[in-house]
């Protein structure tokens, strides 16, 4: 087959959309005044972001006066946190329950917690990547101040059971709060029907721009200000609003919730095709559960080989993907992710993360299956690790 | 993560990949744990190394690293390779990110366990000539 480009990792970020583009440009040049302004150029900016903000609250089933801007998901989760933290340490609560799989944007806001004398309480997750509800009811004591769960999770793509979590926290009158990173616009989310408290979700995973995201606040919690100044976001967070990114979101939003099951109609079966021909690759595992996962992910394991030399040779190869090497984390140890489930170093160390949205064609996923066996031949042909596995012998 | 051309040359091309059946010396250093692992295979002749081969399990820095250290001490005496350092083999690769240095070393490292080895098969304590082998740290 020729060489193709594949673009396979829209958990990390995607494109943004010609529609979204389009809605954004008239706001650098022409659209371009100061929300705060009294002038017409100004309440025209104003009236922008405030249709922007009614249809993130649609695609959330939420009012738009609970739908906050900030500038990525990141802020969102740390609001949310730092924010609930500092209200409740007041009424004496002073715990926090969250899962060991969480992204760092929670997890590392969670270690700052606990520095600053909070209690944290790190549940576990299943060998499938599954919150164990019950495990949030045992943990909740009388100082729990909220309970922060994924919505889906952002390596293994497993959609976590956020009713029943958020039903066991309003029985025992804690905050819920949900990071919806991955999931916004690839399952169905009412937060008022699944009760969800505060929700984080980011733009430039649903083809909006980097640098925008929203915290949805229900209304009746009160968050202290995130930033002081002027009364942006109702004096919540201060700083002239990055208007083009907000309308841009507000547009990529109501497009990424309109057609969800349509998407996942076409999405899922190339995704089980991806599954199940990889996994023909012996020696080779798939991360997280098979069934409640997000439509376009897939994360296997093949061991003998390590991650950052797969992606590196699929790039020569056009194809965008992901791993949970230790390389491509920065430490010497593999995604926490995929220890949380079970997975040996050394296994873990060999993952490859591929997302894949509704471009990823037939004949891309043709493609895909006929490159990613050649690449894990030829790195297993160079790899001591995987001589020493077909000799019977064991690597500790 | 910025690559060199060469390290990306390196890397999709390795030099020396493979084993000698009848090795002088061979050289395993690292671990699967921490995602790297390298063996080196020394053929030695009079003193001068005549080949060399590697296997690695490692990040694109490992594989470049293992074959430009192949690459340098492949025609040279022991002396030489045993002044091999991983600075040498950094340069040589119109060097590599702050975070991949460490794979530099374990180049180096498993150069030096090679000859380490070859002078254990001479009845000739290594340590010596050789000195002690850094195992990465976990």
């Amino acid at each position: 087959m020729e060489k193709r480009f594949i673009y396979a990792d829209n958990a990390a970020t995607t494109p943004v959309s010609e529609e979204v583009l389009a809605a954004m440009l008239p706001h650098f040049r022409t659209a371009y005044g100061n929300p705060s302004s009294i002038y017409k150029l100004g309440r025209d900016a104003q009236r922008d972001i405030e249709t922007a903000r009614e249809k993130v609250a649609k695609a959330l089933g939420a009012e738009p006066a609970e739908i906050f801007f900030t500038s990525c998901g990141s802020e969102s989760d740390n609001w949310a946190l730092k924010g609930t933290a500092e209200r409740l340490a007041k009424k004496g609560k002073k715990h926090i329950i969250t899962s060991v799989f969480e992204h760092h944007a929670i997890l590392h806001t969670c270690e700052y917690l606990e520095k600053q004398g909070y209690e944290v309480t790190y549940v576990p997750v299943s060998d499938k990547g599954i919150v164990d509800p019950e495990d949030i009811r045992k943990a909740i004591r009388e100082d729990t101040a909220l309970v922060s769960i994924m919505y889906a999770n952002n390596e293994i793509g497993t959609i976590q059971p956020i009713e029943e979590i958020a039903a066991i926290c309003h029985e025992k009158g804690v905050l819920f709060h949900t990071d919806a990173v991955q999931a916004v616009g690839h399952v169905e989310i009412d937060v008022k029907k699944q009760g969800i408290d505060m929700l984080s979700l980011s733009g430039h995973k649903i083809h909006a721009q980097k640098g925008i995201g929203v915290l949805y606040v229900k209304k009746g919690i009160v968050l202290p200000n995130l930033i002081h100044g002027g009364g942006q976001e109702r004096a919540k967070r201060a700083g002239t609003e990055n208007v083009p990114a907000i309308v841009g979101l507000g547009v990529a939003i109501e497009a990424a919730t309109r057609n969800i099951a349509e998407k996942a109609a076409v999405i899922t079966p190339r995704r089980n095709r991806l599954i199940d021909g990889l996994l023909t690759i012996p020696y080779t595992r798939l991360n997280g559960d098979r069934d409640r996962r997000l439509p376009g992910n897939l994360n296997i394991s093949f061991e003998g080989i390590e991650g950052e030399s797969l992606l590196l040779m699929l790039d020569m190869n056009g194809i965008c993907a992901s791993s949970g090497s230790a390389c491509t984390s920065g430490s010497l140890d593999p995604s926490h992710v995929l220890l949380s489930i079970g997975l040996k170093h050394e296994v873990a160390h060999g993952s490859l993360r591929l997302s894949i949205e509704e471009d990823v064609s037939d004949e891309d996923i043709d493609y895909i299956l006929e490159t990613v066996p050649k690449v894990v031949e030829r790195l297993r042909a160079m790899s001591p690790v995987w001589e020493k596995m077909m000799k019977g012998e064991k690597y500790e | 993560m910025m690559y060199s051309e060469k390290v990306l040359d390196h890397f999709s091309n390795p030099r020396n990949v493979g084993e000698i059946e009848d090795a002088d010396g061979v050289g395993e250093i690292g671990n699967a744990k921490c995602g790297d692992i390298m063996k080196m295979y020394l053929k030695i002749d009079k003193g001068i190394i005549t080949d060399a081969k590697f296997k690695t399990f490692g990040c694109g820095a490992a594989v470049a690293t293992s074959s430009m250290a192949t690459e340098l001490i492949k025609g040279r005496s022991i002396e030489d390779a045993l002044k091999l350092t991983n600075q040498a083999v950094v340069e040589a690769l119109d060097g590599l990110p702050a975070v991949k240095i460490h794979c530099s070393v374990l180049a180096e490292q498993a150069v030096r366990s090679a000859l380490s080895d070859y002078y254990t098969r001479q009845g000739i304590d290594p340590l010596p000539i050789v000195g002690e082998i850094r195992e990465p740290e976990e």
